[in-house]
């Protein structure tokens, strides 16, 4: 199922599938945030900004317009 | 005898890079800024075997040598040009266990620079803990390096690092990665236009915003074509080569590593749950805050009281021991006073910046930046604020200074230039004056005094002006400035002591020396206008106060000859000629005298009202003799409500601290924005302590 980032639950995890690369700062991709990489949704602020991701294992914290522009994969889906 | 040989330490943020170059350095540091720009240049010397000399460069934290601050131009700068007094004979690449694959993106960057690289994996103590083993000889191998594993915690490591940097020579200069794979026939006609330049230093020198190496850019600019990528495609090559090297990185760490997630310990999800919890994380953290609020006002009271009182002795003891003249008045009442001036506020600088690099070094800073991101946003301002708004409560020198953090230029600036309308430790005690004399001791309800009730509104008037500065500057500030927010959660962890004792040595020193030097010059400017005057009132005041005051004692009459000269020196001239000015404020003269001295720093005004009221320094005597002084045109109390509320607002408003002055100077790199602020802040004052008084007389 695709979805972007920005609509993924807490505690779910998917994989990046593709990124839009023009609106996203390089430095993301630099932190581990590529294409195939693993992504689970840690935890979201109050009115869900920031999200608190684990993305090919670097722990980050970006804001939703950013996650907005991440598409994914949803691989499994906790259920608690 | 070696020549002595430059190191530059390299590496993410959170690796521990600072505390590799403590265990190097000790110190033996000089923190300064790199020429022209406000990026703290932290060097030091390292004794390493055989009596060779390590100078060492710590270089700011990155992820890669994309630079997209000032901090990492430094780095590109530095690696780029051979010129450069810092280029690095040998690099040392900084990582952590735990992220070295993220890491090691920078180490392949630095590696096909042909430059000799040591890798430095950090935090070694960890691998057992996070179930990670490592096959060094064979990552060495597939990463053409020298390999050292480190823990700054159990000072490990150290020596085989030292031995590493000595024989830098042995290193392996191949590449990790061949530039042309990213786009064959660019590279390839850039490699012709170019045949004996390396093909990835041009390729980092085309592709950075920054006008560094300026000769190399113009050079290559010179033949155009390679310009003809927009920065679009540009970019996408950049994504191109990031993820070739993290192909590269994951291949190289599969054959070499093991991960057993199942040893892991679950310590970062078990305190992010509550420390990062929706309720429960800002309760914490309020409650944090509080607690610092607390120590910093208790902690500090005792130490400050002691440096205040040990100059009030020096000053006496100087002027026993030196000959009665001109330069010991200026001794004993400019320059030591001025002194006392700077080294009061060290006991607040050191627990603010203790409890500050504490929460930093724990991790913890981050989890508040991500709570406080999306609220402060609304005000132009960034998660990252958060800290800067905070320690302004105490001071707003060590605050501009943690404005550092801030990565986005724009929301930097907002912060550096509204932190000084939160309520600072000098304001308290012009405060504290101000009510006792204006507000009535009532309670409300019998419950809250009108009194704490004030200084409570007062605090809160503080916050709500910088968040409404920072909002309406967000709206007219045009700063181009990239935005985008990408912070790292970093591992929780036990402080380091060494780390932070350094932390508060550097920022004590830099404080005392570079607003020491501003304070100390007004003081002694200050004390020249008070006293001399012009004409003979103020050379035969004694004679003229004891003709017309015959019935006074002598310590009465020691304080009206000193009221009587100060009336006559030329800072009471000007007091008088400023008069117009703040007579519509429901001041006097002598309040005009007390402003202006307190523009060097606002807890002067309780002095100087001491000095010009003649009474001793002990505030309950100040606050009868105010009570007494009475308005000569009205015939009522000189301190009345219309006058004590114009004077609250005054305080809370204007900038009145040289020394923030100098660290928004120091911080912005220009004469602009202090200015600016300046300007602002005392027009908003001069207003509302209008208004105020106007309103209500």
């Amino acid at each position: 199922m695709e979805k972007t980032l920005a609509e993924l639950k807490k505690g779910e995890k998917g994989t990046i599938t593709t990124i839009c690369t023009e609106q996203l700062p390089l430095k993301l991709i630099e932190m581990g945030c590529l294409p195939g990489s693993e992504v689970t949704l840690l935890q979201t602020a109050p009115f869900s900004c920031p999200l608190y991701l684990n993305i090919n294992d670097s722990y980050l914290a970006i804001r939703r317009t950013m996650a907005e522009k991440i598409n994914i994969k949803i691989s499994t889906t906790y259920t608690n | 005898m070696l020549k002595n040989i430059n190191v530059s330490l390299i590496g993410n943020p959170n690796t521990g890079k600072t505390s590799v170059f403590n265990l190097l350095t000790g110190l033996n540091q000089q923190v300064g800024n790199y020429p022209g720009i406000t990026v703290e240049r932290k060097a030091g010397i390292c004794k390493l075997p055989r009596g060779v000399k390590g100078h060492i460069l710590d270089l700011p934290g990155t992820y890669s040598l994309n630079a997209t601050s000032l901090d990492e131009n430094v780095v590109c700068d530095i690696l780029l040009d051979k010129n450069d007094p810092d280029f690095p004979d040998v690099v040392v690449v900084v990582s952590d266990v735990i992220n070295l694959k993220r890491n090691l993106l920078i180490f392949t960057q630095i590696k096909d620079l042909c430059l000799p690289t040591i890798l430095a994996i950090n935090m070694s103590d960890q691998m057992q803990q996070e179930g990670i083993e490592i096959n060094i000889p064979d990552l060495e191998k597939e990463l053409k390096t020298k390999i050292v594993l480190l823990s700054s915690r159990k000072n490990e490591g150290i020596e085989a690092l030292k031995e590493a940097i000595l024989s830098y020579q042995n290193l392996d200069l191949a590449p990790c990665l061949d530039t042309t794979t990213i786009d064959k026939p660019y590279f390839e006609n850039l490699q012709q236009a170019f045949p004996d330049q390396l093909l990835y230093k041009l390729w980092l020198i085309i592709t950075q915003d920054a006008n560094f190496s300026n000769i190399q850019k113009n050079t290559i600019k010179d033949k155009g074509e390679f310009f003809t990528k927009n920065k679009n495609e540009l970019k996408k090559l950049q994504q191109k080569e990031t993820i070739k090297r993290y192909q590269f990185i994951t291949r190289a760490l599969k054959e070499t590593t093991t991960v057993n997630k199942a040893e892991a310990k679950g310590l970062r999800a078990r305190l992010d749950r509550v420390l990062m919890h929706p309720i429960l994380g800002y309760l914490i953290f309020f409650g944090l805050l509080l607690f610092i609020f607390q120590a910093i006002y208790d902690w500090s009271g005792i130490p400050m009281d002691f440096i205040d009182e040990s100059f009030v002795n020096l000053s006496e003891y100087v002027s026993q021991k030196l000959p009665n003249g001109v330069l010991t008045d200026l001794i004993t009442e400019g320059i030591i006073p001025g002194l006392s001036g700077v080294f009061i506020f060290v006991p607040q600088i050191m627990f603010l910046f203790f409890f500050i690099s504490i929460l930093e070094e724990t991790g913890y800073m981050s989890r508040v930046v991500f709570l406080m991101d999306r609220i402060l946003r609304k005000f132009g301002l960034s998660g990252k604020s958060v800290v800067p708004l905070i320690s302004g409560t105490a001071c707003s020198i060590p605050a501009v200074m943690a404005s550092r953090n801030i990565e986005n230029w724009k929301q930097r600036l907002i912060t550096i230039l509204v932190v000084p309308f939160t309520t600072c430790a000098a304001r308290l005690p012009v405060y504290a004056v101000l009510i006792a004399l204006v507000i009535p001791e009532n309670k409300l309800f019998g419950l809250f005094s009108y009194q704490s009730l004030t200084l409570m509104g007062l605090y809160l008037l503080g916050f709500l002006s910088a968040l409404l500065g920072a909002w309406i500057l967000n709206g007219y500030l045009k700063v181009e400035s990239k935005s985008f927010f990408v912070v790292e959660m970093p591992a929780y962890k036990l402080p380091l002591l060494k780390n932070i004792a350094l932390n508060l040595w550097e920022k004590t020193k830099s404080f005392v020396i570079e607003a020491g030097k501003i304070i100390l010059a007004i003081s002694i400017i200050l004390w020249v206008l008070a006293s001399y005057g012009p004409g003979d009132a103020f050379e035969n005041a004694e004679t003229i106060v004891k003709t017309e005051n015959t019935t006074l004692n002598k310590e009465e009459l020691a304080r009206e000859i000193s009221s009587y000269q100060l009336e006559h020196s030329y800072i009471g001239y000007m007091g008088k000629g400023i008069e117009p000015l703040v007579a519509p404020l429901g001041y006097d003269w002598k309040i005009g005298v007390a402003l202006i001295s307190s523009f060097a720093a606002r807890e002067i005004f309780v002095g100087s009202l001491a000095t010009i009221y003649s009474v001793g320094e002990e505030e309950e005597t100040i606050k009868n003799k105010m009570k007494a002084e009475i308005n000569p045109i009205t015939g009522g109390k000189r301190f009345d409500l219309a006058t004590g509320i114009s004077l609250l607002l005054f305080y809370a408003f204007a900038m009145q601290c040289l020394s923030t002055v100098a660290i928004v100077k120091k911080e912005t790199n220009s004469w602009k924005w202090p200015i600016l602020q300046l300007v602002i802040m005392t027009a908003i004052a001069y207003g509302s302590a209008l208004i105020a008084y106007q309103v209500l007389v």
